[in-house]
């Protein structure tokens, strides 16, 4: 049961798409200050999973829980809780970048005044000032997720969910990105998905790794990094690994059965 | 209410960020007035009504109207935004009455467009403005239908030139569904009931009743309650179809 801290709670998730199980049972509870990375193969339903967290599917069976409101039978207060980065930081691209941040605070309940303060803030902690009046249609990979991220912030909520936010960045960029999490977390239960393994190092508190709709574990950096095989021979390695891809690719192989 | 003008504003101004909205209203007005004074022999007939005008509208608004209804949901899907939308505080059938509520403005900023054409016959003769006033209520409604058929279909798909075949074709049946054509197809094999209720769903019929400057009310409600079952559809569709 949730403890007072827990933000983000799931129960058994089932998700099935016609013929494919993409979410195969998967619980596991998120409280304030923790950053959760989400890893796992392509196709593993991380964004799926992602998705009913954030209300936008309903799950075949389970629940999904944040604040303690269920997503699907008390979607309303529970979105207000949450702050949704989707995979590939959609966006409109006639709008400029003032005009879709202003768009969603206003559908997020600000008013006039408190966007502006808001916005205000934003622009300085993510950076946007250059491109602030420009069509999103003409930002770059990089600009176009951090409006993204900016948009998932606009209203300060305490959960977070970021499907590859840093994916497409410069490494500065994406550097910053951490940075900022990091600042985020103390006040935030945040989940974050991601390809990048240093990355779970950097900023996670815990990692969720995710194949074939299954979780595999749900441990510390640290513990993950403990269950990778012991190296034999490392001289003789013709692809230079970290510990952290040879714990990855140990438990995610291992259930493939290879 | 503030949620409503968001999204209506930001639905509004979104036709007329490319040139497409401008060329649109061109078309619209050229082909309206042409069909008026050319092929339908607004000259020759002597007359000074606008009824040459209306006659022609539900067929120009078969084709215009799902060319505006289109985008509203195939759009949103296409570019994923929906993902945003639908995990807002908002209830969706906001979305959906907003949206389709600013295609409408659209289609009502288009008519506005052919006003022009009703200071022409005033000052050709004396017209019963009674009566053009009634059928620009209509023509309005009438567009609204068809484009929240159009929003309805657009929902279905990420593929708006889909949503635009889609919406023609449903267009196409419920203009149809009045003319003998399609009523003897079914008469032989359909009990009388389900003959009227397909008679009682055409467009044509209900509009020319207001032409023909027997003001129905009957008609505007057939017109209103379409809308709304189309939007509530729309809802559905939306819940149900989300993911795809
Ligand atoms: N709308 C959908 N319809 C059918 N199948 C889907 C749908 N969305 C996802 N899937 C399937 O569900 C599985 C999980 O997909 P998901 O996008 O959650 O993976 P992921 O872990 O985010 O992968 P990636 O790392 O590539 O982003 C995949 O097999 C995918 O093909
Ligand atoms: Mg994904």
């Amino acid at each position: 049961m949730p403890n007072g801290h827990t933000l983000v709670e799931t129960r058994a998730l089932i998700m099935r798409f016609g013929p494919v199980t993409a979410v195969d049972g998967i619980s596991f509870s998120v409280d304030r200050g923790e950053v959760v990375g989400f890893l796992g193969p392509n196709g593993a339903g991380k964004s799926t999973t992602m998705k009913i967290i954030a209300g936008f599917l309903e799950p075949t069976s389970g629940a999904a829980f944040v604040a303690g409101h269920d997503t699907r039978l008390d979607p309303i207060p529970a979105r207000r809780h949450l702050g949704y980065l989707p995979e590939g930081a959609p966006a409109y691209p006639d709008m400029t970048v003032a005009d879709f941040l202003g768009f969603v605070a206003s559908l997020r309940g600000l008013t006039s005044r408190q966007t502006s303060n808001r916005l205000a803030e934003l622009v300085e902690s993510i950076d946007l000032a250059e491109v602030w009046n420009r069509r999103i249609e003409a930002l770059s990979k990089g600009y176009k997720r951090r409006v993204g991220i900016a948009m998932a912030l606009v209203h300060d909520p305490d959960v977070l969910i970021l499907d590859e936010p840093t994916d497409g960045l410069d490494p500065n960029q994406k550097h910053e990105m951490r940075t900022l999490i990091r600042a985020l977390a103390p006040s935030k239960a945040i989940i974050v998905s991601t390809h990048i393994l240093e990355e779970v190092e950097a900023i996670c508190t815990r990692a969720i790794v995710i194949a074939r709709g299954k979780m595999l574990a749900d441990a510390t950096p640290a513990e993950l990094l403990a269950r990778a095989p012991e190296r034999h021979g490392e001289d003789h390695q013709m692809v230079k690994t970290t510990r952290l891809e040879d714990a990855f690719r140990h438990i995610t192989l291992e259930q493939a059965g290879v | 209410m503030t949620n409503f003008l968001t999204i209506f504003r930001r639905e509004f101004s979104a036709y007329f960020a490319t040139p497409l909205a401008a060329v649109f209203l061109v078309v619209f007005v050229a082909l309206s007035s042409g069909m008026t004074f050319f092929v339908s022999g607004f000259f020759d007939r002597a007359q000074a009504d606008l009824s040459s005008f209306f006659t022609w509208l539900p067929w120009l608004f078969l084709v215009l109207m799902p060319a505006i209804g289109m985008r509203l949901w195939a759009e949103e899907r296409r570019l994923g935004t929906i993902e945003l939308l639908m995990t807002l505080p908002v209830q969706p059938w906001l979305f959906v009455v907003a949206k389709w509520a600013a295609a409408f403005a659209f289609a009502g900023l288009a008519l506005a467009l052919t006003m022009p054409l009703w200071v022409t016959v005033n000052v050709l003769g004396s017209p019963d403005n009674g009566v053009i006033l009634a059928s620009y209520i209509g023509a309005w409604l009438m567009a609204g239908a068809f484009l929240a058929i159009s929003a309805c279909i657009s929902a279905l798909t990420k593929n708006q030139v889909l949503a635009f075949i889609g919406a023609v074709i449903v267009g196409f049946i419920f203009v149809m569904a009045g003319f003998d054509l399609v009523l003897s197809a079914v008469r032989p094999w359909a009990p009388d009931a389900l003959v009227q209720a397909i008679a009682a769903m055409s467009f044509i019929g209900h509009f020319q009743r207001i032409t023909d400057g027997v003001f129905e009310a009957s008609a505007l409600v057939f017109f209103a309650s379409l809308i709304s079952f189309a939007l509530w559809l729309n809802v559905q569709i939306l819940d149900a179809r989300k993911a795809s």
